[in-house]
């Protein structure tokens, strides 16, 4: 009996999360009875072969990245899931874990197996309150049931899972940044290599996976790749959470197969625009990924996909600009978010981001010049892949970048007569 | 930005029952006590409101962490106060979804209600306000959250109603 949406399956908005006695009833924990027969490795490769890309932003293989860690020798070794969501536009995997936290327990009790990981932290955004309190219970309810602690389900096998709670700085979701926070020391990110898998949390072998990711592994484990794959269109594989913020008439997020277009999305999901507003332009997942134009909108929802139409799927959540929202103010207040969070260890992204924050002010006071749009041209390359210690200031870059693409004309305006958008 | 300790007259507060009671509770979450740094700051803040130099001090000493270190930690994050603030602190939202749908106009209002602007409390020390990047609910926009609570839909209307009810200390209630 399986399902084509195994994330959102037992989310019903409006009721509380099911308890670990509704969970188990529903079919919860299956994955955990079936894991602890297999091989470890059997897992690893099942979860590769499913094809299972990352979902805090990259993409990149799960399977794949699990199969980096070295083998056991005996020392601690740990998962750490990703549930900052500070990502501007960014909301689902606060979907996941206030109405299912089982789901994602049950993932990393799986995953732990995987990785034979005896550890595993759930790194929570702190203004996550909710989510916070439901955890909590989940996570004492799953020790009182035999499925954390010593020996689960008899077979060998222990782990403990504590949750963090953060306060509050974008920066923390990069995974090193992460593991750095969790240490208890400022979130500046480490170089890599060497890669968490191999050193990480404490020197020790560390994964580190978004929310929805490892919400992603019962369903694998229990149902095969085959199923898997079956639940994408066409050649596309797997289901995950998108949604449009905006000015559409019901944002929101859901759980879509995987290629379904933007437009299905925008239209079958958010029910188009609102009454008197036009899509000029979105942002397809998240503050830190290129402008797309409305003649993308039949573009599938897939990484690739969205790659060679120049921008990033990112976390799929989508943005709507509107006809009646400025552009550069959009912009500009994107890059003051960014210029807040820069975590202040490399100096192109410390210095720069405030600066073209400047410039954009300047710009929508009206006191910009011809000369400032040539600088934020500049400061795209500045600030650009491989310019930085990481990957914040190149993701800032990139509504910067394809705005001053897209939007040329209206950065050029706003140099002769200011903004001219009314402020709603 | 380092506004720490200033004076070598600040001397360390004591910590409190239960202040000892949760740190050590999380101290048995990792297998070295750093880790705890910021977990223990964030209990002293919910008892005392805010983490003054004397606080710090204290759990600096406590889990022996040098006070520096653990002033990079505690200046690092938006949500550690090392400045006192009211009993209510309002987080309006104020990235972008929420851009669009007006929390500018909302921040207005709010300051206009309270007499305070961003990083200021009211003089009878109830309420201080302080933006905050995306609240993860940007389908409910505009977001912001007054102590742990969150509200989403925002208008005029209803802030009015949550602040009158904070105000006569009633549970809040929404019409809307
Ligand atoms: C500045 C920055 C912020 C990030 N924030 C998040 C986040 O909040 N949540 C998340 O899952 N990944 C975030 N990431 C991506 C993580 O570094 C990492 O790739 C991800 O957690 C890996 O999990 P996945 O393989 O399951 O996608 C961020 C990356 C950068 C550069
Ligand atoms: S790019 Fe920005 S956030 Fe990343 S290390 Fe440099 S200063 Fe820090
Ligand atoms: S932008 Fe305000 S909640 Fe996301």
């Amino acid at each position: 009996m399986a399902t084509d949406k195994p994330l959102t399956k037992n989310i019903e908005i409006g009721r509380a999360p099911f308890n670990f006695k509704q969970y188990e009833a529903a079919g919860g924990y299956e994955s955990v009875r079936k894991v602890v027969t297999m091989a470890p490795g059997d897992v690893v490769n099942l979860v590769k072969d499913a094809g299972l890309g990352g979902r805090g932003g990259a993409g990149f293989n799960t399977g794949l990245k699990w199969s980096f860690v070295p083998a056991p020798d005996g020392g601690p070794r740990y998962l750490v899931i990703n549930g900052d969501e500070m990502e501007p536009g960014t909301f689902k995997d606060r979907l996941l874990i206030e109405h299912d936290p089982h789901l994602l327990i049950e993932g990393m009790i799986t995953t732990c197996f995987a990785l034979q990981a005896q550890t595993g932290y759930i790194f929570l955004r702190g203004e996550y309150t909710v989510c916070e309190e439901r955890l909590l219970t989940a996570i004492k309810e799953a020790y009182d049931n035999g499925m954390l602690g010593k020996n689960i389900l008899g077979s060998g096998f222990d782990l403990d899972i504590y949750l963090h709670t953060s306060a509050g700085r974008y920066i923390c979701g990069e995974e090193t940044a992460l593991i750095n926070a969790l240490e208890g020391k400022r979130a500046n990110p480490r170089a890599k290599p060497p890669f968490p898998q191999v050193s990480g949390l404490w020197g020790r072998p560390t994964v580190v996976n978004n929310v929805e990711t490892i919400c992603n592994i019962p369903g694998i484990v229990n149902n095969g790749v085959k199923w898997y794959q079956g639940l994408g269109l066409g050649d596309f594989v797997g289901t995950r959470i998108s949604g449009v913020s905006g000015r559409v008439k019901n944002p929101g997020c859901w759980e879509v197969p995987v290629g379904i277009t933007f437009r299905q999305l925008l239209e079958d999901y958010a029910g188009g625009m609102q009454d008197g507003y036009e899509l000029k332009a979105f942002l397809p997942g998240g503050g830190s990924t290129d402008f797309l134009m409305p003649e993308h909108l039949d573009l599938p929802m897939d990484p690739g996909a969205v790659q060679k139409a120049g921008s990033r799927l990112g976390t799929s959540l989508i943005m709507v600009l509107d006809d009646k929202t400025c552009p550069v103010g959009c912009i500009r207040n994107l890059i003051k978010f960014f210029a807040h969070e820069s975590c202040g260890w490399c100096t192109p992204c410390r210095d720069g981001l405030p600066w073209t924050e400047q410039m954009l002010n300047k710009l929508e006071d009206g006191t910009g010049s011809l000369k400032d749009i040539e600088i934020l041209k500049e400061m795209t390359g500045y600030m650009g892949i491989g310019n930085t210690f990481c990957a914040l200031a190149p993701g800032a870059m990139e509504p910067l970048q394809s705005g001053l693409k897209y939007f040329i004309d209206e950065f050029e305006a706003h140099v002769e007569y200011g903004c001219s958008y009314s402020r709603q | 930005m380092n506004n720490l300790i200033a004076s070598t007259a600040i001397k360390a507060r004591q910590l409190t029952e239960e202040e000892i009671h949760e740190i050590e509770h999380e101290k048995t979450h990792y297998p070295y006590t750093q880790a705890v740094g910021l977990e223990a700051l964030k209990i002293v803040q919910k008892y005392q409101g805010w983490v003054s130099d004397e606080s710090l001090l204290a759990v600096s000493e406590y889990l022996d962490i040098a006070p520096d270190e653990l002033e990079g930690v505690a200046t690092f994050f938006n949500m550690i106060f090392r400045r006192p603030v009211g009993k209510n602190v309002i987080l309006l939202c104020d990235s972008v979804a929420c851009w669009m749908l007006g929390c500018d106009n909302l921040k207005q209002h709010i300051s206009n209600t309270l007499g305070i602007d961003y990083g200021e409390t009211t003089k009878d020390g109830l309420f201080t306000l302080i933006p905050v990047p995306c609240l993860g609910a940007c389908d409910k926009a505009p977001v912001m959250m007054v102590g742990r609570e969150t509200y989403t839909n925002l208008s005029t209307n209803k802030i009015d109603q949550i602040i009158a009810h904070i105000r006569d200390g009633s549970p809040v209630e929404l019409d809307n």
